[in-house]
């Protein structure tokens, strides 16, 4: 291969590093006013007026708008329509927005928004997944199971508990893993501007304009051919910018009203308020293991703390569980989930979507595993490795499989065997791992049409432009097409022109998110671009009198033997023969096994997989945490760009500490006698604390290649599945270096001083949560492994004992 | 409580324009000059997006009064490349994936061209240090430190030719 | 974009025009160095003073001799190595690279105490009906509280303090030179003897044997949430604690029971214990209150350590992430 595989400066490093890479604020258009959202400052409360005629008569306002304005719920699920642009009568976490003023400066506008005399019935908030369930009232919501619970799973693949009591060994660990959020350092921006002929336009830093453009339509109720949708280049989205925000809605309207550009960009504590980060997540784990270490079966409980909507919550919390069987041979599994509302800003997808929460569980109770058994932690994992080319007992169907590789290759550069429970104390290593889809196999909303397109067109320039509606969030989704298409083509890639996510002008892509660009953009992509490829191979054939399937594409040259044209004599060639030279290419996964209600969630064309060690140090008497050093093997299948992909990695790597050490989207509840207030604690870059270059490790990095057959030249997913062994492998690596568990996220200097006090007095060292409360989950669904005769369905009930 | 008039010279160039006094450096340059490539994330001082070069020191134009600029020399990313060629630190971010997103990235170079012409070959753990009060969300650092390095070298390099 | 509120901008060439711009002003008046403290509250509306009076072009501030001028930067200490290695360990350890080539030894000095209730946008601060310090009447940390806690958060204050500095304040009416210790207050909202009409200008210190050890979560940007200075004077050691109070302290106890003794393990614990049972940290920071109680006495134990010669360079760079000064 001439391109793929190759070191090389990404298509778009030009624009990056000469500060002309266009993001949303960066527009500035002829007439454009601004925008600027008022929001509540109640955690709960019902709005009984709201008087807007100061703000409109302040000099300078142009327009305000008010819940009445959007009478159209939206939300990015199908299943949970239950967001407002603006909250006509009920505002549900300190943030939500109830009004807007579009001024002739931002100044302005921040003037007019004090001037909006809004009163407010506050209702009593609820701060906590414990309170939701014992306060059914007052309903954050009217819609949910009941009461404050929005959403409660429950499966069964098998008798995990009957396998579990019948083993050797049973663990039973509960965990808990704090909130986080996004944090991109660019804060969410839009311009919406009617266009010559009439239409809406919205340049908008989002990772989904597909979802933006049919909200739109949906909300501001006209035809979606009249909108067009621009993803701009976003400034780190990490999941964040993945939903349909509610400034988009309303500088759309405010846009439409005025007839001119209106443009708003969040404040870093707005985009805290925008959230959509990780969930918190409570989790019990009872495992049951052989004397030699093998899974026997394993009953998960999660409680998912989801904020005041349902944003992405109802797949979130799906995805608590979903992936636990992908990573080690698990014969029988019980999945139990809930997912409550509370008074805080909603929860959504970050990076790894659901699954960094109970990895995390995992991959401790194993190491705890490995220790009682008196197992090397990555032997005991070796031992039990997932089977490539095979079902999952729920029914996840698994193709190639690089863990094996990943566990050894970390081994053996961190030089595990003479290094594990051998450094002196204060000092120790940890081992992880973890796995992630290549995109979901189901889309968010039910249509049988493919996730992603790609369109191609030839100019008898020799020039190759590229329209895909895939959005460039830095991870580079444009250079991943580029190379693809070149690499097939014969080309170099920075003769290929990518124009993306524009719903105007692009064929549809679903979005930067849950890793499905490389795979399904880009097997989109070789589809076009092999369609070109024959055409332009049977002209040349002619030209060069051979067989067309003799004909070879490569160095920006099509040739046979000795003779050969250049790329654009080929064009020329085949425009004549041909007509205008365009193609397409679209992918649509496979078909997933699984059949029951709740299949949905889980199933890919590919898995990633990832092995870490972590080297901590720790200070016994101050607690103090130091990581000197990463190592980390990622099975990404095909490299396309080695740059990009160590990038993702590192990144991973950098996001996954973050977390694990420092990072909380935490809140705060006054005195309740005194105040109802509950506030997030710091929605600022100061006071939420990441981590910066000074506390970063030495890394380590290794690509492992399996190539899988789903993947465009084998490739998989890199960005997201390697963070998500670093919180545990951080754990584990405190537990060799002092002997104490912190079974929860995040792990601070002063939970290890408090395990280690305990350690001292001769109580069970470990911080982490005490109990796990009674969630009122329903009877499973019984879905019997394909082992025990199943066949992806879920059976009755009354049948279920005759399968077993 | 009027407009003022103020003359800046920004890369290198000097140019005029009348602002409220409550306008920051990073307001002036992106919304009056046009020059868009300094970024910003906080406003607060927070993050280092907006980092700038001010009598060739890396400060924040977020909390810098435009006011208090003049007569001081301002330079911009946009300023770094001689004509259409990228100065080698720009060359060296692109080559070795120091931009992901791109976001945080002016404000980091511009960090890094200050701190080269202090110290031309740093060690990884003073680059480190020097750009600490950058925050980069998608990189992880290591792959800046690295471009930094080599764009020391390539600096090297064309100072010995 | 958080934006500044309107405000006159005046910027006198002499101390004597600013001195006269204040007395003339009051207290609707503020004045401005490097900006780094003052802009983010204005722009979150903690204060939105109706003249700003630049202090950047009057040069007396910029002497830079034996006597510092107030308008020198946090940078310039840093690279001054005639200074006091604790002044310029705490210098180097003050937010960020950025920061530290505007922000000023004056500045630092004077900086407003923090709090996480106050250190908040105007938004935010409606929605807990705002608190002792501004705007309303409750300190939502100590509900029974009739005193702002808000916490001093200046690294150099400590490191002048443990080295005895003394500092000059000019008004209209004349000048006044104090201790650097009756500069500060232990209130949150009156947490200096400054009057509005006095200028810091001047920092007097001696050169002498010291050190500043910090304890925050990242090794830059952060605050202090514990701050540990330590000199030698006249053969005695002297700790000075920051950011476990309203102002920043001489521990008066720890140092009677330091004056005249060896730095033996045994006195360096003692020392740490006494001046551990002095530090009253709250929740309105970075970090576990009482775990910061908790490790004060090790980092005053690093602290003497330090100052007696003991090569605590490892420690140093697992606790600040790099090597400050």
């Amino acid at each position: 291969m001439n391109v793929v595989g190759k070191p090389r400066r990404r298509v778009d490093g030009r624009a990056k590093v000469t500060g002309q890479t266009r993001f949303a604020d960066d527009f500035a258009l002829p007439r454009m006013v601004h925008l600027k959202l008022l929001r509540s400052p109640h955690a709960h409360a019902l709005i009984e007026s709201l008087d807007v005629a100061r703000a409109q008569a302040h000099p300078g306002v142009h327009l305000v708008l008010t819940g009445k304005d959007f009478p159209v719920t939206f939300g990015i699920l199908p299943v949970t329509q239950d967001e407002y642009a603006l909250a006509p009568e009920h505002v549900r976490y300190v943030g939500d927005p109830v009004a807007g003023v579009v001024a002739r400066d931002e100044q302005t506008a921040t003037e007019a928004l004090d001037l909006i005399e809004v009163r407010y019935r506050p209702l009593e908030p609820i701060a906590t997944p414990e309170e939701a369930l014992a306060k059914p009232e007052p309903r954050i919501h009217a819609y949910g199971e009941r009461g404050n619970i929005h959403r409660l799973q429950a499966f069964q693949f098998g008798d995990a508990d009957a396998a579990i009591a019948a083993s050797d060994h049973v663990f039973e660990d509960i965990f808990f893993y704090e909130g986080n959020t996004h944090l991109p350092i660019e804060q969410h921006a839009c311009v919406a501007a009617l266009d010559a002929d009439g239409k809406l336009t919205l340049w908008s830093s989002t990772q989904v304009p597909h979802y933006v453009h049919r909200a739109l339509a949906r909300v501001l109720r006209m035809p979606a051919s009249q909108i067009r949708v621009i993803a701009t280049p976003n400034g780190g989205g990490f999941g964040g910018k993945t939903d349909i925000c509610n400034h988009e809605l309303v500088a759309a309207k405010a846009a439409l009203v005025l007839g001119r550009p209106v443009k708003i960009c969040l404040n870093r504590e707005e985009v805290f308020y925008m959230h959509r980060g990780r969930h918190p997540v409570l989790m019990k784990f009872r495992t049951g293991v052989t004397k030699d270490g093998k899974l026997t079966g394993m009953h998960l409980q999660t409680l998912v703390d989801g904020g005041a909507y349902g944003s992405y919550g109802v797949a979130s919390t799906f995805y608590t569980g979903a992936l636990q069987t992908v990573t080690y041979e698990l014969p029988r599994y019980q999945f139990e989930a809930a997912r409550v509302f509370t008074n805080k800003p909603p929860c959504g997808p970050k990076r790894g979507h659901g699954t960094p929460q109970p990895r995390y569980g995992q991959e401790i109770q194993l190491d705890k595993i490995a220790e009682r058994l008196d197992k090397d932690p990555a032997e005991l994992r070796l031992a039990m490795l997932a089977k490539p080319n095979s079902l999952t007992a729920n029914w996840l169907r698994i193709g190639s499989i690089g863990l094996e590789q990943c566990i050894k290759t970390v081994v053996e550069r961190s030089d595990w065997k003479n290094r594990y429970r051998k450094l002196p104390q204060g000092r120790g290593l940890g081992l992880a791992c973890g796995a992630y889809l290549c995109g979901a196999g189901l889309p968010i909303y039910w249509n049988k049409m493919p996730q992603s397109g790609v369109q191609l067109l030839l100019d008898r320039s020799g020039q190759v432009t590229l329209f895909c509606g895939a959005t460039e969030i830095g991870q580079g989704s444009d250079d991943v097409l580029a190379a693809i298409v070149s690499e097939v083509l014969g080309i170099d890639p920075y003769e290929v022109r990518c124009v993306t996510g524009d719903t105007g002008m692009t064929p549809v892509d679903l979005g930067s998110y849950s890793s499905r660009v490389t795979l399904m953009a880009g097997n989109a992509a070789i589809q076009a671009a092999q369609k070109l490829k024959s055409m332009l191979a049977e002209a040349a054939a002619e030209d060069l009198e051979v067989a067309p399937e003799r004909i070879s594409f490569a160095n920006g040259r099509v040739s046979f033997e000795s003779h050969s044209l250049t790329f654009a004599e080929a064009v020329v060639l085949a425009e004549a023969k041909f007509g205008t030279l365009g193609a397409v290419g679209s992918y649509s996964p496979p078909r997933a096994p699984g059949k029951y209600k709740g299949a949905g969630v889980g199933p890919s064309p590919a898995y990633s997989y990832t092995a870490c060690v972590v080297e901590a140090q720790v200070d016994p008497r101050t607690g103090w945490i130091t990581i000197p050093k990463i190592w980390i093997a990622h099975d990404i299948g095909r490299t396309i760009n080695p740059v990009l992909a160590r990038g993702q990695v590192e990144g991973s790597v950098y996001m996954g500490l973050s977390e694990a050490l420092m990072e909380e989207q935490v809140f705060r509840r006054l005195p309740p006698k005194l105040s109802r207030a509950l506030v997030h604690k710091m929605p600022s870059l100061l006071e939420y604390k990441s981590i910066t270059s000074l506390e970063m490790p030495e890394m380590d990095t290794v690509l492992i290649e399996d190539p899988d057959p789903n993947g465009p030249f084998g490739a998989k997913e890199v960005g997201q599945g390697p963070l998500l062994p670093v919180p545990p492998a951080v754990a584990n690596a405190i537990y060799d270096a002092v002997g104490v568990r912190i079974d929860e996220i995040p792990i601070t200097p002063d939970k290890v001083m408090r395990a280690l006090e305990k350690k001292a007095k001769g109580e069970a060292p470990r911080v982490g949560p005490e109990r796990f409360p009674d969630v009122p989950y329903p009877q499973p669904l019984i879905v019997p492994p394909a082992w025990e005769g199943g066949d992806g369905s879920e059976v009755k009930r009354h049948d279920a004992a005759a399968v077993v | 409580m009027r407009h003022a008039q103020l003359a800046l010279s920004v890369n290198g160039e000097a140019v005029e324009t009348s602002v409220a006094p409550y306008k920051t450096l990073l307001e002036v340059l992106r919304e009056d000059l046009g020059l868009t490539g300094t970024k910003h994330g906080c406003e607060l001082g927070e993050c280092g997006a907006c980092a700038v070069l001010i009598d060739g020191e890396p400060q924040l134009s977020c909390l810098v009064l435009a006011l208090e600029c003049e007569a001081r020399e301002i330079e911009t990313v946009e300023g770094m490349a001689r004509g259409a060629q990228l100065h080698p630190l720009q060359a060296a971010f692109a080559d070795l994936g120091a931009a992901q997103c791109g976001y945080c990235t002016p404000g980091i170079l511009l960090t890094a061209k200050a701190l080269l012409a202090r110290e031309p070959r740093p060690t990884p753990s003073r680059i480190k240090e020097a750009i600490s009060g950058n925050l980069c969300r998608c990189t992880g650092y290591q792959q800046i430190v690295e471009a930094i390095e080599e764009g020391a070298r390539r600096m090297d390099d064309e100072r010995r030719r | 974009m958080m934006r500044l509120p309107w405000f006159d901008y005046r910027a006198p060439r002499t101390l004597s025009e600013a001195a006269r711009i204040l007395a003339g002003e009051g207290p609707n008046a503020a004045l401005i160095a490097g900006g780094t403290d003052l802009l983010p509250n204005m722009k979150r509306r903690q204060s939105a003073p109706k003249v700003l009076v630049s202090l950047r072009r009057i040069p007396e501030l910029k002497r830079n001799g034996a006597v510092l001028g107030a308008g020198i930067t946090l940078t310039e200490i840093v690279r001054k190595p005639e200074l006091p290695r604790g002044l310029r360990q705490a210098a180097a350890q003050v937010a960020t690279v950025h920061l530290r080539n505007m922000g000023t030894i004056g500045g630092n000095l004077c900086l407003d105490t923090r709090c996480n209730y106050y250190n908040q946008n105007y938004e935010w601060r409606k929605a807990i009906d705002f608190c002792l310090k501004k705007d309303g009447d409750i300190c939502w940390v100590a509900t029974a509280s009739k005193r702002c806690v808000a916490m001093s958060s200046t690294d150099c204050a400590p490191a002048l303090l443990a080295l005895g500095a003394r500092v000059t304040l000019v008004s209209a009416n004349g000048e006044r030179e104090l201790p650097l210790e009756e500069l500060y207050n232990n209130d949150g909202i009156d947490y200096l003897h400054r009057r509005p009409d006095e200028i810091l200008t001047e920092v007097h210190c001696a050169n002498a044997p010291s050190t500043y050890w910090k304890l925050r979560r990242r090794g830059a940007f952060d605050f202090p949430v514990l701050g540990v200075a330590a000199a030698l004077i006249d053969g005695s050691a002297r700790l000075a604690l920051g950011a476990v109070a309203s102002r920043p302290f001489l521990v008066a106890k720890a140092n009677d029971f330091l004056r005249g003794k060896q730095l033996t393990d045994d006195v360096i614990d003692e020392a740490g214990r006494i001046a551990a049972s002095r530090a009253k940290p709250m929740d309105n920071a970075d970090l576990d209150l009482y775990w910061r109680k908790e490790v004060t006495a090790a980092f005053v134990a690093y602290a003497l350590r330090e100052l007696r010669g003991d090569d605590l360079r490892e420690t140093r760079s697992r606790i600040a992430r790099y090597e400050p000064a």
